[in-house]
């Protein structure tokens, strides 16, 4: 069994899906801060099975976390002071995302204009659908 | 500063003010006749479309303004390799404002964003087209004397038929208003207008044949199917005749409903309609260039 320490202030993201941690860490840019991060893989989990935990040492709130909803809402994002679980945040669906997910219409103006960042926005919070910025084109979840 | 690139971009106030100045200007066109002096419009047309860059052309003549721009892709500098953003960056400097019609769907709000003058969305693709959009809500204005109370039949290809897109958006903000889609099972309307219909509460309903339908109607939209949103020309020729609107079928339609077609037209509409006093859609090309002139007009921000 790995062990891991603990951290003193920051975020425990757990129950991500396993093999996704790596994923998660880029989109959230934590491979541009100086924080502390562990990353497990493949954590034994009685609900999952297999899961990935990622723990990062920062100042709480110094880290956007509203991309995680889109990946995953299922992921638990405990929030770490003084060595203990203050509370487990809520996840708010992003009204945009830049740069995370491609469009896949052949026709969208995205697909040919050079250095134009992928924006997709929030069409339907009930559901969390996603149309693309430019050609509305709807984003079927990953 | 104002773009027109969805139809949605103006409130129904907004519209209804520039739908009253599209109605001032057909009645005394020499008020109008000055108005932009000394200014450009550079129509940048990266598709071919004859009809909607003269119309443009000519609304600004009309105002007294004068005209820049391409007609092909292969006239401009995207036969470079030049972006949209950059293009307009460069056309931003020469006129005052830019209608703008490619190929691919949202051109027009990546030109908006990297503009420095007022964008018109002359058609991006298959998504929208808000001044053909403008111009059959001027017509059925001008010709009903109002924009709510109707149903309305959109008749052909419903999926790719960026005209009947921006025209269900459009109208779907006005009081008792009923669409009927009549198309085949190939070239039905897409799921997000749907959805955007049903999320408004807006009745609705899908039908193949047009015989079924056209007696209920008030006003009915006829669309090409386009050779060029097909990727495969086997599906365009199979589909291209489906619905073909001639006498037989009109004699049972109400005696005031109105046949409109953003044009051009194939086959789909007989000539033996075009004398029919229900045929309104060579009056929609001439409401277009009143409408164009009052949206150049609103969008400089000229009195």
């Amino acid at each position: 069994m790995l062990n891991v320490g603990k951290i003193e202030e920051g975020y425990v993201l757990d129950h991500i899906q396993a093999g996704k941690s790596l994923t998660i860490y880029h989109l959230l840019q934590l491979d541009k801060t100086d924080a502390q991060v562990a990353i497990i893989k493949n954590a034994r989990s009685n609900k999952m099975g297999k899961k990935d935990i990622l723990k990062v040492e920062c100042p709480v709130g110094s880290i956007n976390l509203d991309i995680l909803a889109f990946l995953d809402r299922n992921i638990t994002v405990n929030v770490i002071q003084d060595g203990e679980i203050m509370h487990k945040e809520d996840l708010i669906l992003p009204r945009e995302i830049k740069n995370v997910i491609k469009c896949k219409n052949p026709r969208c103006i995205t697909s040919i204009e050079q250095g134009l960042p992928h924006i997709f926005v929030l069409s339907d919070e009930k559901k969390g659908s996603y149309r693309c910025k430019y050609c509305e084109g709807k984003y079927d979840q990953i | 500063m104002r773009h027109l690139i969805n139809p949605l971009d103006f409130t129904v106030e907004e519209l209804d003010k520039l739908f009253d100045l599209a109605s001032d200007i057909e009645k005394n066109p020499e008020k109008y006749a000055k108005k932009c002096a000394g200014k450009k419009i550079a129509t940048c047309f990266y598709e071919p479309s004859t009809r909607t860059r003269l119309s443009f052309e000519t609304a600004m003549l009309n105002l007294g303004g004068s005209v820049i721009g391409f007609s092909d892709a292969g006239s401009s500098s995207a036969s470079k390799g030049e972006s949209v953003a950059d293009t307009i960056r460069v056309i931003s400097c020469f006129a005052d404002i830019c209608a703008m019609r490619h190929p691919k769907e949202g051109a027009a709000t990546v030109a908006a964003t990297h503009s420095r003058i007022p964008v018109i969305n002359a058609g991006d693709g298959g998504h929208q087209h808000p001044t053909q959009t403008l111009t059959d809500m001027l017509t059925i204005r001008s010709m009903k004397g109002h924009l709510s109370g109707f149903t309305i039949g959109l008749c052909g290809d419903l999926k790719f038929g960026r005209t009947v897109h921006s025209l269900i958006n459009a109208l779907s903000r006005y009081d008792d208003i009923k669409f009927i889609f009549i198309s085949p099972e190939e070239l039905r309307i897409p799921d997000y207008i749907i959805e955007m219909l049903k999320d408004k509460g807006i009745p609705y309903k899908e039908v193949i044949k047009l015989e079924d339908t056209i007696g209920e109607l008030d006003l009915l939209y006829m669309t090409r199917v386009q050779r060029e949103r097909f990727f495969n020309e086997e599906d365009y020729v199979r589909l291209k005749d489906f619905y073909i609107l001639d006498k037989a079928k009109l004699s049972l339609a109400r005696k005031d409903m109105l046949v409109l077609h953003p044009l051009p037209r194939v086959n789909e509409i007989s000539v033996e309609v075009d004398d029919d006093p229900r045929a309104a859609y060579f009056k929609q090309v001439q409401y277009g260039v009143y409408v164009r002139m009052a949206l150049i007009l609103t969008l400089l921000g000229i009195e």
